[in-house]
């Protein structure tokens, strides 16, 4: 069976707990977890504890600014504030149904001024419909994205933090499900529950889970182990609060950094299902606009490139922006770009 | 020290962005000679071997000076001629065997690596050649041992297949940066000892890059000692024992608990050199003054330069020889 | 001899611990299967167009359609216990039959598809690395997060506008000139043809997975004290990069390309509907849409038997290129 220790160095993060160490502790500062500290008398706990809060704030500082100077994770930045306009401004655009014809079809893009982008073999507006489209893959990748986060954390933290038979029979739970090709997971999910929108992206979302748990459960497990977690447990507090207050907050830059990646495969996802005819057939989403263009590819090729293009340009920015976040947040890699 | 110079380096400066690890340094190694270079980490050591080998972190540059190594200046080859020499006439041992060889190959591979590229051996005759060499350096059972992987050997052992893969070629000289920091006390007597009989046996110039005083009496022809980047004092280990000049060298042969039985000297107390070697960044002056029991306002302004008080003899330091100044120092610290 | 015992007994190891996994695997799929409406009775009925009840119930009761949901896995299961993986009403014949058709084909593609993404991955991911911060880096950085961006359908598509409708230079689709009685070598040269552009439109997102795994591999590997000690021996940078760098940066790539291969067959799904190229991936769309369940499960367990004998073999490869792991 794999392995499940050697299958989570796939992804190329570093623990970021370990960079959060390096700051000298600062026990005077006031910060709120002092305020809870305050009486209780275990003076390492506290300074571990509140060294970790107010290292953690500068630490984001620190990632935000070098986030920011980061040209490509820029470029990605600009390209998704542009989707998310598009997809903001479609209705007050295009208040009309994209799915409405308006012209006469094949139209060539670039050739009559009022439909920039061209028509389709129904005479429906292209730009309209990738417009509207982008409201559809922003939709469903996000709102997937944060089931499968939720579902990951929930599974991975439990996993991690109790280890045990608990480990172990989540694990397994992990490893039957990335048994399963996902896409073909998700075609028969899909296709048992009917094509809405609403079930594309719970599918997702269920599809996407096990690679945040994974992720989540090695985060937790090196976590765990950590004087401010052992002090804090020695001090009696709930399994709950420790796993949200003190140990999440040390998880988070890999899971930040996951969840930019999420949303862009998530939207792949989306378009490949509406691609396969897997989509709200009342709905325009790139991918099925692919899929209406592939049966003219050889007359009319725009209708497939152009929405290809939007995912493309969509996706890209956000895988940008993943690694602009794991630039900022490993700090170890980006001495080496 | 009559035989012909091997190695000449003269004002070899390194420079890193933001500092000069090695400044001005001069030394000469002669053939068959064993010169020990001697100082605590930091003080430049390491980077000078590698300086000497060309294989420096790219980072760093050469911003001044010549290595004349027989007759060549190492500085201004080419990429090229360097790579024919490493490995064939300058050789060089890590001070980490346990990560130094390559855990995915077989020993025989990694001696056999450089017979072949350089002595154009057959895959056969290198193999050969290979099971000699890990007999030579005392391996048991080299013909069984040559299939080994790294990770089946001691620290020890992965040492001598070091020196195995270092003297393969009968190299002119053997750079050892620090050759048994990493091994058991046991274990450091027995790897020098082969050394130094190799350096015999293969007439090899040997430099001995340590900050263990220890290794120096008892192997070292010639030592040079090194504090931040630049050599403060030279002598023949006899004379720097019996009476070590610059207070550094006084600092680390009082810090040197080895020492305690075998020299009068240290008849005080056990003493550490107060302060950091990171506080030689950024002085003007002699990098040694912020830690000097008997620094000068002098001092900081200007770098000392080196003293002759003695043929075979260099100090960085006038103050010693400023009246009363000997006796303080050589009581105090 | 014992080396290969060895390895033996470790792939019996396996095998036996995977048992209680696919079992478990079955049974899931097998009851979420059942949570579809409609079977395979209601589609073949409403493809035929003019099917009466009767007609439906006959047909459910002629491939067991209308038992209880245990008795049927039991049946299933039965089936298994007796290397049959059942009978496909959709497309009357024993399913092992159906994927043993369909096999072979998706075997092909995802196989080729793996070696061009890992062979190209490695390249483009030691390029990276030797000049880690300069120009080739940062160019090639960009357009492997491109492949990685880009949907497998799509560039299928735009690769047939391009290598086909425009150039003409390749099929468009299928997975061999039909009527051709080609031999030998031109009938692999056939193949080949039928064989690029799908492999390369599968394999582009796993190129760029891997060129930046070997970039990160190969740079962690760079710094390590037997790199500095191959350069003291004089070898030339070409050989330390390839002998010394490389052989170590191989492990974490080959781990994720033993992950990937149960993806891959995700993936060839689209990438066999764009195509039409005939494999499993589109036999188990087909199967979805046709509600032909016994042909889906037999597809899915076949899946996760792919996923896990790639795990072994991944194990394998390990105990191969790490003398340190060997076989436990």
């Amino acid at each position: 069976m794999s392995n499940p220790d050697t299958a989570e160095r796939a992804p190329v993060v570093l623990n970021p707990a370990l960079a959060y160490d390096r700051s000298p502790p600062k026990p005077d500062a006031p910060t709120p977890n002092e305020e809870r500290w305050s009486n209780v008398h275990a003076p390492d706990a506290m300074r571990a504890t509140t060294a970790s809060a107010e290292t953690g704030t500068t630490s984001a500082n620190r990632a935000l600014r070098v986030f920011l100077r980061n040209p490509n994770a820029m470029t990605g930045l600009i390209f998704l504030v542009l989707v998310v306009a598009a997809a903001l401004l479609a209705p007050v655009l295009y208040p009309e149904d994209p799915l409405s014809m308006v012209a006469r079809p094949f139209i060539w893009p670039g050739t009559n001024s009022t439909y920039p982008l061209g028509t389709d073999s129904l005479g429906r507006d292209v730009l309209s419909g990738i417009l509207h489209g982008a409201r559809i893959s922003l939709l469903v990748g996000i709102v997937a994205t944060v089931i499968g986060l939720a579902v990951g954390l929930i599974i991975g933290s439990t996993a991690g933090y109790f280890g045990g038979w608990v480990d172990d029979v989540l694990v397994k739970l992990i490893e039957i499900v990335q048994t399963l090709p996902s896409f073909i997971l998700l075609v028969v999910l899909v296709a048992i529950a009917q094509p809405s929108v609403a079930v594309v992206t719970g599918a997702v979302g269920i599809v996407s889970w096990p690679t945040v748990a994974r992720l989540v459960r090695s985060e937790f497990r090196a976590i765990r182990e950590k004087d401010y977690v052992v002090a804090a447990r020695s001090l009696g507090y709930g399994h709950v609060r420790i796993i949200i207050r003190e140990i999440l907050p040390n998880a988070l830059p890999p899971i930040i950094v996951t969840s930019s990646v999420m949303v862009a495969s998530a939207i792949l996802m989306e378009s490949a299902l509406s691609f396969m005819g897997l989509g709200d057939p009342n709905l325009v989403s790139w991918g099925s606009m692919i899929g209406d263009g592939r049966e003219l590819l050889r007359t009319a090729w725009y209708l497939t490139a152009i929405p290809g293009l939007a995912i493309v340009f969509t996706v890209l920015a956000l895988n940008l922006i993943g690694d602009g976040l794991n630039d900022a947040l490993n700090p170890r890699f980006t001495d080496e770009r | 020290m009559a035989n012909a110079s091997l190695l000449s380096v003269r004002d070899l400066t390194v420079k890193f962005p933001r500092i000069e690890p090695v400044r001005n340094l001069s030394f000469d190694v002669s053939e068959g000679e064993t010169l020990a270079i001697v100082g605590e980490s930091g003080s430049g050591k390491s980077l000078t071997a590698l300086a000497l080998m060309r294989l420096l972190p790219k980072a760093a540059q050469i911003t001044s000076g010549r290595i004349d190594f027989s007759g060549r200046d190492l500085l201004k080859l080419d990429d090229r001629s360097i790579r024919s020499l490493r490995g064939k006439e300058i050789a060089m041992i890590f001070q980490e065997p346990m990560t130094s060889l390559n855990p995915v190959l077989t020993i025989g591979r990694q001696i056999t690596e450089s017979l072949r590229l350089h002595e154009g051996l057959s895959a056969k005759a290198a193999r050969l050649r290979a099971i000699e060499l890990l007999d030579l350096v005392r391996i048991p059972a080299p013909h069984k041992r040559i299939d080994d992987y790294p990770h089946q050997l001691s620290g020890g052992m992965r040492q001598r297949v070091m020196i195995a893969i270092a003297v393969a070629c009968r190299p002119r000289l053997l750079i050892a940066d620090e050759p048994t920091t990493a091994l058991d006390v046991t274990i450091q007597a027995q790897v020098l000892d082969l050394l130094d009989r190799l350096r015999r046996e293969l007439s090899m110039a040997l430099i001995l890059i340590t900050h263990d005083l220890g290794i120096v009496t008892q192997w070292a022809d010639n030592v040079v000692v090194m504090y931040a980047g630049r050599k403060v004092e030279q002598a023949l280990p006899e004379a720097l024992f019996a009476d070590p000049l610059h207070p550094y060298t006084r600092g680390l042969l009082n810090a040197s608990p080895r020492l305690k039985d075998d020299y009068h000297y240290t008849d005080g107390p056990l003493t550490e050199i107060p302060g950091s070697i990171v506080s030689a960044i950024g002085e003007n002056g002699c990098p040694f003054a912020p830690r000097c029991p008997i620094v000068r306002s002098g001092c900081r302004t200007r770098v000392p330069d080196l003293l002759v008080p003695a043929e075979d003899r260099l100090v960085a330091c006038p103050v010693i020889f400023a009246e009363g100044e000997r006796h303080v120092a050589a009581r105090g610290l | 001899m014992t080396a290969y015992r060895r390895i033996g007994r470790a792939l019996l190891r396996t095998a036996l611990q995977a048992i209680p996994t696919i079992l478990v695997i079955i049974v899931l799929d097998f009851f979420l299967l059942q949570l579809a409406p409609g079977d395979a009775a209601d589609v073949m009925a409403g493809e035929a167009g003019s099917a009466t009840e009767e007609t439906v119930a006959a047909l459910r009761s002629r491939f067991g359609l209308d038992l209880p949901i245990l008795h049927r896995l039991f049946a299933y299961l039965d089936n298994l216990a007796h290397f049959s993986l059942g009978f496909s009403p959709r497309y009357n014949m024993p399913v092992a039959e159906l994927i043993g058709q369909r096999l072979p084909g998706t075997l092909l593609l995802m196989l080729v598809a793996l070696a061009i993404a890992v062979v190209l991955g490695l390249a483009l991911g030691s390029i990276m690395a030797v000049f880690a911060g300069k120009l080739p880096d940062r160019i090639i950085s960009v357009l492997s997060l491109l492949f990685y961006s880009i949907p497998g359908f799509w560039i299928g598509l735009m690769l047939i506008v391009l290598f086909s409708v425009k150039l003409g230079w390749l099929p468009s689709g299928g997975s061999g000139t039909i009527g051709s009685d080609l031999t030998g070598l031109h009938a692999v040269l056939d193949q080949l043809r039928y064989m690029i552009l799908p492999a390369t439109s599968l394999a582009l997102f796993y190129v760029a997975i891997y060129a930046r795994l070997t970039r990160a591999a190969m740079l962690e590997v760079k710094s390590q004290d037997y790199v500095r000690t191959a350069a003291a021996k004089g070898l030339s940078p070409f050989t330390i990069t390839t002998r010394h760098i490389l052989r170590n940066a191989l492990l974490p790539v080959t781990t994720m390309a033993g992950m990937h291969l149960g993806g891959m067959l995700g993936g060839a799904v689209v990438v066999e509907t764009v195509y039409s190229w005939p494999g499993l991936g589109r036999l188990a769309f087909e199967a979805v849409m046709g509600r032909d369940f016994t042909v889906l499960l037999g597809i899915l367990l076949l899946s996760s038997l792919v996923v896990i004998a790639a795990n072994a073999v991944v194990d394998l490869l390990h105990a191969w290129l790490d003398p340190r792991i060997g076989v436990r």
